[in-house]
């Protein structure tokens, strides 16, 4: 296995070679069980990846006169098992990068690896084949089913665009299976969207996500849209379907705290860039980039002890527009550590120079040329 | 961060035509709505009060009734299909239900404001924010456009917009969604109210610039000594800025308590497994505890208490017998100021 992986890295991936990858994907994902987290090949590579939407003047003649740089060089590693964590504030291109990862949207530049094969190049059969693997959960399970489709018909498109998966004769049973695991009755099979709760129709989303045996599960803000209540059953939800799939989540979301009871590793983006990215400890407790800090420290918590003594920082201002982000570091307009150099020079996302040495949890990539390790969630 | 002083229940007057005792009560309202399928009973049979100088946090899902409730103390539930069979809402002493709609407008914008969850679609996208400000100042004080203008810049201001001159001609598509909720507080601030009634003010909000908001509404009441309702579900929201909560579910409150005491010892089931289910940010924990099943149809709300099918405390009791929001107290019987639970079992809860 790991061979043929290898020799795809290398060779421009033909569509035999994809259609022989996805045939032992099944005997694949055994084997990787026993496989602990984050070792081995990542599955999933991300490297530079950029998206820049044109702006465009005039109607009959349309001439670029910008971009809006919602990804401007994005790089990051997801491993079989594991959950990365992404989190920023609307607008800094979470989403997009989802997206991209879908190959919903076509990248500007950049490339992303499934198991060694760019997948930003791919299109038509072989584009369809990785795409089985890759499956999305959306933010708004209100929007997100169509309302005039029975569940069954929701979850059972799949398998009409992936015939493989599944013969006609046993989607029914395989629909009514996958109600089961999500936890829902697998007689609700004919009732439309509407007959469910908000809870439920995400369980429904999360089924259709699963329908294909899929490796890799991007989910955008799955839970902001529900209950306290109910997101906590949707979340647990979550966790046991990877532990029993072994599914590699992108986790996207806004909620700091969400994020890291999920996550075994979190990435910060602030404008189109990574600012910070390491395991769900270094980046709680040891944040060394001052976005993360502000970030963290703007968290209410749920402790009324607390509030007296934490210190928040509360960021200036609102986020410059992507179409025209600040020179240098990003995040330097609202920046309390900003200096000249900032200005000039784009910090490169890199474990800080002084924490390179020693063995401290500090020691993670983050893109600022003052990183200075800062405990905002337990200061007391 | 906050400033209000925890220990006055009653802080010191403003104006002349104060009175001691709470600026706004609600007693024993009812809200319906009549629809094809039935009657919603939305609210039933809610009491709280507000004083000045006060934050009140309603906390509750959604469905809990939490904005109706608001929505019927500011006189703009739609009726019908709204309808309040019972109840009162004493603002100053006055029961507003009973006042005319005259009576009610005046009250309205003066006296009690509204901040509303979503800026975009509270604010008029074809009027520039100037014009909406200064609608107040026109119609509640018969200000000329010029006068209201000034005065609204002067509350952009307030608010921190930055150039407020230069933004006041500007339209709400053109802010962001922080700088549109500053406007929602400024339009709500403009006269200056006893009372100001948030109803999820930063849900739409990123973490940063919900900060910001929360620490100028709070900034903004303590300077003008203002009661403020602030209805939210997020727990960590009500932690930073709330003086008492009432946890509210399927149109009653379940819980009241002063703000500290709820998190250390939650005396309804429902709110204790609230607090259970949220992940923690300085923490990573196990599995997470949910509250098995929904809430409640409010068409058919369950017999008895209305969390029963989703509690695990619940006994034969429970669904037969509507449990009466009670005072809870220590163990040794020490009644505890300001705590009650409207839970069969709360000994056992608190205590247990």
């Amino acid at each position: 296995m790991a061979e043929l992986d290898k020799k795809s890295v290398d060779a421009t991936p033909n569509v035999a070679e994809v259609a022989t990858v996805n045939a032992v994907t099944g005997t694949e994902a055994v084997a990787a069980l026993d496989a602990p987290v984050s070792q081995g090949e990542p599955i999933l590579q991300v490297r530079n990846l950029v998206k820049h939407f044109p702006l465009t003047q005039g109607i009959l003649f349309k001439k670029q006169v910008g971009a809006v740089k919602a990804v401007d060089g994005i790089s990051f590693d997801l491993y079989q098992g594991e959950t990365l964590g992404i989190v920023g504030e609307s607008g800094c291109g979470k989403s997009t990068v989802a997206k991209l990862l879908m190959t919903l949207e076509r990248a500007t530049a950049g490339e992303v690896f499934y198991k060694g094969q760019d997948i930003t190049k791919l299109s038509g059969r072989a584009l369809k084949a990785v795409r089985r693997n890759i499956q999305m959960v959306f933010q708004d399970p209100y929007t997100s089913l169509n309302p005039r489709m029975t569940v069954g018909d929701i979850i059972g498109e799949t398998f009409e665009i992936h015939p493989e998966v599944a013969p006609k004769g046993d989607r029914r049973r395989k629909v009514q299976d996958l109600l089961d695991v999500v936890g829902l009755n697998p007689e609700y099979i004919n009732r439309y969207p509407h007959q469910f709760s908000g809870g439920q129709r995400q369980r429904i989303g999360i089924a259709r996500g699963l329908a294909l045996n899929p490796e890799i599960i991007i989910c955008d803000e799955p839970v902001s849209a529900l209950d306290v209540s109910v997101q906590a059953q949707v979340i647990n939800l979550m966790e046991k379907l990877q532990d029993e799939f072994n599914l590699s989540y992108l986790f996207i979301a806004h909620d700091l705290s969400i994020v890291r009871h999920i996550s075994d590793r979190v990435g910060v983006m602030y404008l189109g860039k990574m600012a910070e990215i390491g395991t769900d400890t270094q980046i709680y407790d040891h944040p060394t980039h001052p976005y993360t800090q502000a970030l963290l420290s703007a968290v209410p918590v749920p402790d009324p002890d607390a509030r007296e003594g934490r210190e928040r920082i509360i960021l200036s201002g609102d986020v410059p527009s992507p179409a025209n982000p600040p020179s240098g570091c990003r995040f330097r307009t609202r920046c309390w550590k900003a200096q000249d150099k900032c200005a000039t020079e784009v910090p490169l996302l890199a474990i800080p120079e002084r924490f390179k040495a020693s063995d401290t949890p500090a020691a993670h990539e983050s893109a600022c040329h003052f990183a200075e390790e800062k405990d905002v969630v337990h200061a007391a | 961060m906050t400033i209000i002083d925890k220990t006055a229940d009653v802080p010191a007057p403003r104006g002349s035509n104060d009175e001691s005792g709470p600026l706004l009560e609600v007693r024993d309202l009812h809200v319906e709505f009549h629809t094809r399928d039935g009657v919603a009973k939305a609210v039933n049979g809610v009491n709280y009060s507000v004083s000045a100088g006060e934050t009140l946090a309603v906390l509750g899902e959604s469905g809990s009734g939490k904005s109706v409730t608001a929505q019927a103390i500011m006189g703009i539930l739609d009726m019908p299909p709204g309808h309040i069979p019972k109840g009162e809402i004493l603002f100053r002493g006055q029961d507003m239900l009973k006042m005319s709609n005259e009576e009610r407008r005046q009250i309205r914008g003066q006296k009690i404001a509204m901040i509303f969850q979503d800026a975009l679609s509270s604010l008029n996208p074809v009027l520039s924010v100037g014009y909406q400000l200064g609608e107040m100042f026109r119609v509640h004080q018969g200000l000329s456009k010029k006068e209201a203008k000034a005065k609204s810049i002067a509350l952009m201001d307030r608010v921190r917009i930055p150039a407020a001159k230069e933004r006041v001609n500007d339209y709400p598509h053109q802010f962001s969604g922080g700088m549109r909720q500053r406007i929602m507080i400024a339009m709500a601030l403009a006269l200056e109210p006893d009372l100001i009634i948030a109803d999820e003010p930063t849900t739409a909000l990123d973490v940063t610039v919900q900060a910001q908001v929360m620490d100028l509404l709070a900034e903004l009441q303590r300077d003008f000594n203002m009661g403020l309702i602030l209805i939210t579900h997020d727990l960590g929201v009500v932690a930073d800025v709330a003086d008492k909560i009432a946890v509210m579910y399927a149109g009653r409150i379940v819980e009241t308590a002063p703000v500290h005491e709820i998190y250390k010892r939650p005396a309804h089931p429902y709110t204790k497994g609230l607090l259970e289910s949220i992940p923690r940010l300085d923490q990573k924990g196990q599995e997470l505890y949910a509250i098995k099943g929904l809430p409640p149809n409010l068409l058919h709300v369950p017999s008895g208490c209305a969390f029963n099918p989703r509690c695990t405390m619940a006994q034969d009791i429970c669904r037969t017998e509507i449990p009466a929001l009670r005072p809870v107290t220590e163990q040794d019987g020490t009644e505890l100021v300001g705590r009650g639970s409207a839970c069969h079992f709360w000994k056992e809860t608190i205590h247990g």
